[in-house]
């Protein structure tokens, strides 16, 4: 291959944008269903018929009619607005898990790839220590050392997450460090820390976007599991994992819909952002 | 030789012994005084420090760490501040009920994942039904999956109990059914996932399509070239799955109020019950990494390319 | 349509051919569109006797070899004829197929890293290619085929595994597995494009002495013009799909009667002359890239506007066999390959 055709490899630089591959419609639906959820999260007060907090004891366990679209719980509280709100806490854990150790993994992988040697050996032995925990031992022992709530797991999450995060982006960022074209970068001048952190970084992006819905999912499901058991979100906050352990009782008598509904509503979120993070994946390796 | 030791023995040591300085971090940073459970809050501060020194509760966080290290290593690991009892008689019987359920759901999921993994791989047209279904899977934890679970089948049909652990071999498997299935959902998912990926890779290998070549039969080749060379990866996520169970069954247990370690770890973490937690930690961490090396020396094993040396090309 | 047909000298009536394809087309779904890959390719061979199938990437050999032995992908359209001793093989069923394969076909593939399983020893990989035979008699067979494939030292090399053997090594273990259970048709598919030249002259050789040896008839597909007209008794040349050209190996590299296959000839770099390399103009295109004409009308130097409008038909041309309207005419005017300006004499050009 020619040193252009190499060099025409090199985003942005020296090629015209690449044409566009056809949209993939399942990878747009889950997308929008994941839109959806953010929304519903953000203007929960706006979407939900009542608080999610008064209690009613005059409704206990009720099954779904005009007034409670999904029922009530033990307490009597609306199900439904309940898991709107629970929207916030339940999003918004997963989506600070995401960002801090999607961050974290790439900047170790990047780094690690690109400057290789005693760095790369040592942080190899830190990520294979993390590796030892499964990630919610690790947010168990957050809640130990630091109490229960949101916080403590969040935080151990983050840091659980990042080798396996890591892991991925290496493998790839190897492949690509090995290029010509970088090295072609190189000889033309342009600086070693400009060109780790701009081309490494675009041509892999859409695999760290990949990467980052799975960890969405997979810390839902772990910080939703902590909540059931009780160390995470406290009563009487609503919070998706919460309301299934609460839901538990009602359900062993009959009255399903508290647990059904946050249940549910667990399910389809981690399946949209699932869905969405396989088809990015999939996309970026076929640009590969 | 040397090489071989360090890399299956020395290593995995040294990261055991980081995990639990680790571990005994996190507890030693508890939060809040464990001498109020033993003496009550009403006692005086002599009577503090006197119970702490005799516990020695004094002493600098290293020490303690060794003394707790080389105490756990002879299978001394503590007395409960909760329940007064050795935590190694407290763990005992209750680590094989969770064993017991981890060991149903393994073979649930093995049996169950693997073999939907080959139907997808293999068959174009089964892979999409396949692939929904474990797009579903994965998304389902195990306590969603308890609840639903007991929704159905305990409370509207009545096939199986909830609660409890039950008696005899035969009760304590009906008492574990549902649990095993709640904890395997998510995984036969996942096993299924990579085993349609991996069987439907091979498949379409040129070295199958070689076989296919030389006339041999369809069984033949689905043993020998496409499981055979599958074999690797299918066995690495099954392991890793089954550690990963052990981590699961703090929900489960939870959920279905058997007596196993993980409701136990549960319980301990909010009682803070710092030597049970320490125990039980230490078990998880170290099933988690005996197992990853083990599978790392199965691979060396049984991969021809890594355990002899090329040719020079 | 017979391009080799086998006569006897005599002059009696000739035998059926031992590979009889006429007619066949092949489409296969790519990027989820139905592509035609190969569009009427009618071809015959007599027992121990060769073809070889020359044509640039996409012009559909490696297709048309894989339809002798049925290896499409699954859900392939195919259409036309292939016959192996008068049997259709496309209607051959199940435990047929099977024997077919394991009996009268034997394959050499390209790329032989890829297409031998590294988790077995090459002893398994010879010995799994005749499992009808006496168990203690495989061994001894697998050993005698190393032994003559040139292969030293058989003994220890059952038991090795094909990453600890280099590429032409395992190259002639997958020849010694083909010519194993005694087929009657080798189907060759570059063989040698993987390897080194050295390696390459080597397997050739090989080869050459296990066909002689054994009175294979055998297809072999390159890319290579000359390579194919050192080892084979025919030259079939093939391009978008189609065979344009067939005729006899011994003339064919010297003389060629269509456009495209004179520019190949043409193409080749030639060790006694100093010149800028001849190149078709153009880029070559797949079967279904190619409009109602003739296949090669949109880079022929020659076309007419018949030849944009309809296809020619295979005709008879002296002893070769050509698909194109004007042959009659441009016989002769082709380019040719002959030595430029002092050239030293021929025996540099060509062993």
């Amino acid at each position: 291959m020619t040193l252009t055709a190499r060099l025409s490899r090199a985003p942005a630089l020296l090629r015209a944008e690449e044409p566009r591959a056809k949209a993939d419609m399942i990878a747009v639906a889950a997308g929008c269903v994941c839109l959806a959820l953010l929304i519903v999260a953000i203007f929960a007060p706006l979407i939900a018929p009542h608080q999610p907090d008064t209690i009613d004891a005059a409704a206990i366990s009720q099954g779904p009619s005009a007034a409670h679209l999904l029922g009530t719980d033990s307490l009597g509280r609306d199900v439904l607005s309940r898991a709107l709100y629970g929207a916030r806490l339940s999003l918004l854990g997963p989506a600070l898990v995401t960002v801090v150790s999607t961050t974290l993994g790439t900047a170790v992988a990047i780094t690690g790839t690109w400057v290789g040697g005693a760095f790369d050996r040592v942080t190899a032995r830190f990520m294979d220590i993390l590796f030892a925990f499964p990630g919610l031992l690790f947010a168990v022992l957050a809640v130990v050392a630091f109490g229960a709530g949101l916080i403590a797991p969040v935080i151990a999450l983050s840091v659980a997450y990042t080798p396996y995060i890591a892991r991925v982006i290496r493998a790839a960022a190897v492949h690509e460090r090995q290029l010509p074209y970088l090295e072609a970068c190189q000889l033309l001048g342009y600086s070693s820390w400009r060109t780790a952190a701009y081309h490494l970084l675009r041509n892999v992006r859409l695999l760290i976007v990949a990467q980052a819905t799975l960890a969405f999912g997979y810390s839902l499901l772990d910080l939703a599991a902590l909540s059931f058991i009780g160390l995470g979100v406290q009563p009487p906050t609503a919070e998706w994992g919460l309301m299934v352990s609460e839901g538990d009782s009602a359900l062993l008598n009959g009255y399903p819909y508290e647990s059904l509904a946050a249940g549910a509503a667990i399910v389809i979120t981690v399946v949209a952002f699932n869905v969405l993070g396989e088809r990015l994946t999939a996309r970026s390796q076929a640009r590969q | 030789m040397l090489s071989q030791a360090r890399r299956w023995i020395l290593a995995p040591l040294v990261t055991l012994l980081a995990a639990s300085f680790v571990l005994f971090t996190a507890v030693w940073l508890q939060p809040g005084n464990p001498l109020t459970l033993i003496l009550g809050a009403k006692a005086s501060p002599a009577q503090y420090r006197y119970v702490a020194h005799k516990l020695g509760l004094d002493r600098p966080m290293p020490v303690r760490y060794w003394d707790w290290l080389t105490g756990a290593v002879r299978g001394n690991f503590g007395t409960s501040l909760v329940y007064k009892q050795s935590v190694a008689s407290l763990i005992a019987p209750r680590i094989v009920t969770t064993l017991l359920l981890v060991a149903y759901a393994s073979v649930i999921i093995l049996v169950v994942g693997v073999t939907l993994g080959i139907i997808g791989g293999m068959s174009p047209r089964a892979a999409p039904a396949v692939a929904g279904l474990n797009g579903l899977g994965v998304a389902i934890p195990g306590f969603v999956a308890a609840e639903m679970l007991i929704a159905v089948f305990a409370v509207q049909l009545g096939w199986f109990p909830v609660l409890g652990t039950g008696q005899g071999l035969a009760g304590r498997l009906q008492h574990l059914t549902l649990p095993a299935i709640a904890l395997a959902i998510a995984s036969i998912a996942y096993v299924s996932q990579i085993t349609r990926a991996a069987v439907s890779a091979e498949a379409q290998s040129p070295h199958v399509e070689t076989a296919r070549g030389r006339g041999l039969s369809g069984p033949r080749i689905l043993r020998r070239h496409v499981l055979r060379n599958a074999a690797m990866p299918i066995l690495t996520v099954s392991a890793l799955t089954v550690a990963s169970l052990l981590a699961g069954t703090l929900v489960v247990e939870y959920a279905f109020g058997l007596g196993g370690i993980g409701s136990l770890l549960d319980q301990s973490v909010q009682d803070k019950d710092s030597n049970v937690v320490l125990a039980i930690g230490l078990i998880l961490v170290l099933v988690f990494v005996i197992t990853t090396t083990a599978l790392d020396f199965l691979q060396y094993l049984m991969d021809p390319r890594l355990r002899l040396k090329g040719a020079a090309k | 349509m017979n391009t080799a047909a086998p006569s006897h000298p005599d002059g009696t009536a000739p035998e059926p051919p031992l590979l009889d394809l006429s007619g066949l087309w092949v489409e296969l779904k790519t990027g989820g569109r139905w592509r035609t890959v190969i569009q009427g390719v009618s071809l015959s061979l007599g027992a121990a006797q060769t073809v070889g199938i020359v044509g640039e990437s996409g012009s559909g050999k490696s297709v048309t070899a894989r339809s002798i032995a049925r290896l499409l992908p699954r859900g392939a359209r195919v259409g036309g004829d292939v016959r192996f001793d008068g049997e259709p093989v496309w209607a051959m069923t199940g435990a047929r197929l099977r024997r077919f394969r394991a009996h009268d076909l034997g394959i050499i593939y390209q790329d032989p890293r890829a297409h031998v399983n590294e988790m077995h020893t090459i002893g398994d990989f010879l010995t799994e290619g005749i499992r009808d035979q006496p168990a203690h008699e495989r061994r001894e067979r697998a050993i005698a085929a190393l032994r003559a494939t040139g292969i030293p030292d058989a003994d220890r090399r059952l038991r090795q595994y094909p990453h600890q053997l280099s590429g032409g090594l395992l190259q002639r273990v997958m020849i010694a597995a083909a010519i194993l259970p005694g087929p009657r048709l080798l189907l060759a598919d570059e063989p040698t494009t993987a390897l080194d030249v050295t390696t390459q002259s080597e397997v050739m050789a090989v080869l050459a002495e296990q066909r002689h040896g054994r009175q294979l008839a055998m297809v072999f597909i390159t890319h290579d013009l000359d390579l194919a007209a050192a080892v084979t008794d025919t030259i079939a040349v093939m391009y978008a799909g189609t065979i344009v050209e067939t005729g006899p190996s011994a003339t064919m590299h010297e003389r060629a009667l269509h456009p495209y296959t004179a520019g190949l000839l043409a193409a080749r770099p030639q060790p006694t002359r100093v010149a800028s390399l001849y190149t078709i103009p153009g880029r070559p295109i797949a079967a279904y890239e190619s409009g109602p004409g003739c296949v090669f009308a949109s880079r022929c130097a020659y076309a007419q506007q018949r030849c944009l409008e309809t296809r020619p038909e295979p005709r008879q041309l002296g002893d070769h066999v050509v698909s194109c309207h004007r042959a009659e005419d441009l016989q002769g005017t082709l380019l040719s390959v002959s030595p430029g300006p002092a050239a030293p004499p021929t025996a540099l050009e060509r062993a």
